[in-house]
């Protein structure tokens, strides 16, 4: 037993916290923008995949780290664009619509893969963000050490959360993105247009997915492999509504769930032998499927999420 | 720009629209052909020799069909009661093991004519136990259930990699992981020689006209779609939505059982990680090609399976990746949902 607990004692695990925890961030604080003007985008999932390839794909090229990351965010916006370009205007089930870029973004980001790199035995590597190492951050105690050994994109997370809890709760353009989300007719009373508000803010919303795969590929890894995703998309539209739909508590979910995921790796390590390992790897799963019914009843969705807009229909 | 109700819809663009959109959608595709330099006439020439040029690619087209006919089932009926199965991956697989935990031995010594149908039972009955758990949840919980059953699909793929590392693992298979085969007993016949065409192709057609007739013609096929169109007003005629919610789950959980059974029974004979190549997924693009009718989920499917078997044909031979089939079948799916929307819709500036 104080095995277990010894764990949580050990430096490694809380960076590997926050290491687990920055796509995450990335894709639930997307999600969530684009939930708050009330388009639910299912593109996530691929959209993090075509990210994740985009931004592995232009620093093997020959560019630099953060071209990387912006080619990704690029790419990302464009997915949000075709996503919004169906469902706002065209108004097209959300669901049905998201899926499809799903599956158009993550078998493009194969196919557009095998293209530029053909089959080797061992995949190709770049040479991905390092960890910052600020002196001056590792003299904090404590907290400082374990920041300093992350990479870049994970500042660049943590950076948006109050970023997007500040635009969300106390600009002109985030109370108009929540009118959007709560009551478009509402909203175009008071002068702002929905569907441009929508179109906008999932586009913004996309290209933070993408960042979120492309911290994949250019911090955690060093190649890109087909399904290195693997349902993190999912698991950031269930923390969405683990977050109530607020940036802070989005932070919070994510950090809470790597938590639990960079836990059970090393309990794995210790019971491995007894214990299955897959009943390991089922874990974030079903604890994510637990958040979300422990959750679900108390949340308050915004209300026009998901219902398409049409001038002059109600 | 802004969308304007057709007042009536003409027949002939009803049925040219999917087509127009599938020609779209094999244009953007070539467009991506011509990227990895190949020629893109000859790309497509290989694609329709690959499907259908022969003797041996018809049957593979089928044989690839038939789980799609099954998936592409289970996703119509339950999006047409606004069920968002996106499990269906899950629950074929789950159907799988299951088929194989009761077609793995024969201690009754049942004869095929009574094994076969049990062993599909078995996998359509766990197929439906999966589904119903996300659906439940919906009703007591307001969980939504597109999450839960996308998050079920890695739980499940997990377990099966369980199974056969495990309680299911086969002493014969030289370290492969892959689970104990069915009895002979419990596959399911050959339909041409020298081929993998199984009778399960012709089980999915059957499921596919019972399903036409079930949701057209039966008191439950009204409720669903009532269900599926407005809840509210279903609620109000006295249909009980719950209950409803909860047999469209069961049917179309077991569908996609069904299709993990008799991929079982008809084309491997066991259960391996690799045994579907994302035929849960690829039914939901099924299904909206089809425009969720039932009967059309069979056209959609070969078509899709032509494509995919088409597809590797030509890349084994002309170094295009593979990639390009499902490529190909997304941008279908994204062409088809425009194409059906502008039949009832007209865009006004």
């Amino acid at each position: 037993m104080s095995v277990m607990l010894d764990v949580f004692a050990s430096a490694g695990l809380w960076e590997a916290v926050l290491r687990i925890a920055t796509p995450l961030i990335f894709g639930t604080l997307g999600a969530l923008l684009c939930e708050r003007a009330g388009v639910l985008n299912l593109g996530i999932e691929g959209i993090m995949t075509f990210g994740a390839m985009i931004a592995w794909l232009t620093v093997f090229g020959g560019a630099n780290l953060w071209v990387g990351l912006l080619a990704a965010a690029a790419c990302g916006a464009l997915f949000g664009l075709l996503h919004a370009g169906m469902t706002v205007p065209l108004g097209l089930s959300q669901h049905v619509t998201g899926l499809g870029i799903t599956l158009l973004a993550s078998s493009l980001a194969y196919y557009l893969f095998r293209l530029a790199v053909p089959v080797q035995g061992t995949p190709p590597t770049i040479e991905a963000f390092q960890p910052v190492g600020w002196a001056w951050l590792e003299a904090i105690p404590v907290v400082g050490p374990l920041l300093a050994a992350q990479t870049p994109p994970t500042f660049l997370a943590l950076a948006l959360v109050p970023l997007l809890a500040f635009v969300l709760a106390a600009t002109p353009l985030g109370l108009a993105i929540r009118m959007t989300g709560e009551n478009p007719h509402a909203a175009e009373a008071q002068g702002i247009d929905p569907i441009a508000t929508r179109i906008g803010t999932v586009v913004a919303g996309s290209a933070l997915m993408a960042l979120g795969g492309a911290f994949l590929t250019l911090s955690a890894f060093n190649s890109f492999f087909p399904t290195m995703v693997q349902g993190r998309g999912w698991v950031s539209i269930a923390l969405v509504v683990f977050a109530m739909w607020r940036p802070w508590r989005a932070l919070l979910g994510a950090l809470l769930f790597a938590l639990f995921d960079a836990y059970q790796l090393r309990l794995q390590a210790q019971l491995g032998k007894e214990v299955p390992y897959q009943l390991f790897l089922m874990m974030p799963y079903i604890l994510s499927i637990a958040a979300l019914v422990v959750m679900a009843r108390r949340a308050r969705v915004p209300q026009a999420l998901m219902q398409p807009y049409r001038r002059g229909e109600r | 720009m802004r969308l304007e109700r057709r007042e009536t819809q003409s027949r002939l663009m009803m049925l040219t629209a999917p087509l127009v959109a599938i020609l779209v959608a094999l244009m953007l595709a070539g467009g991506l052909i011509a990227l990895s330099g190949a020629s893109v006439p000859e790309a497509f020439r290989r694609i329709a020799v690959g499907a259908f040029g022969s003797r041996l690619a018809i049957t593979e087209t089928l044989t690839r069909a038939t789980p799609l006919i099954f998936t592409g089932l289970a996703v119509a009926v339950a999006f047409r009661a606004r069920v968002w199965n996106i499990g269906a991956e899950g629950q074929l697989y789950l159907g799988a093991v299951a088929a194989v935990a009761v077609g793995a031995t024969n201690p009754l010594g049942l004869p095929p004519l009574l094994l076969v149908p049990v062993v599909a039972l078995a996998g359509a009955a766990a197929g439906a136990a999966l589904l119903l758990v996300p659906v439940a949840l919906r009703i007591r919980f307001a969980v939504d259930e597109v999450v839960t059953t996308l998050l079920l699909n890695f739980v499940v793929l997990l377990f099966v990699s369980m199974m056969i590392e495990g309680p299911m693992k086969d002493p014969l298979a030289f370290g492969w992981p892959a689970s104990v085969p069915v009895v002979d007993a419990a596959t399911l016949p050959g339909l041409v020689e020298r081929s993998r065409l199984h009778a399960g192709l012709i089980l999915a057609v059957v499921v596919a006209c019972v399903v036409q007739f079930v949701m057209s013609r039966t008191v439950f096929g009204l409720e669903a779609r009532a269900t599926g169109h407005n809840p509210a007003a279903a609620r109000f005629a006295g249909v009980s939505v719950g209950a409803t919610l909860l047999k469209v789950a069961a049917l179309s959980g077991g569908l996609a059982g069904l299709a993990g059974a008799v991929e079982v029974m008809g084309v491997k004979g066991y259960v391996t990680t690799d045994l579907s190549p994302g035929f849960g997924y690829a039914g939901i693009i099924v299904a909206m090609l089809a425009n969720l009718s039932p009967v059309g989920v069979v056209a959609a499917a070969v078509f899709s399976a032509a494509i995919f078997v088409g597809a590797d044909s030509m890349g084994r031979a002309m170094s295009v990746p593979s990639f390009i089939a499902d490529v190909t079948v997304a941008l279908a799916l994204l062409t088809m949902l425009v194409a059906l929307l502008l039949t009832t819709y007209r865009i006004r500036r």
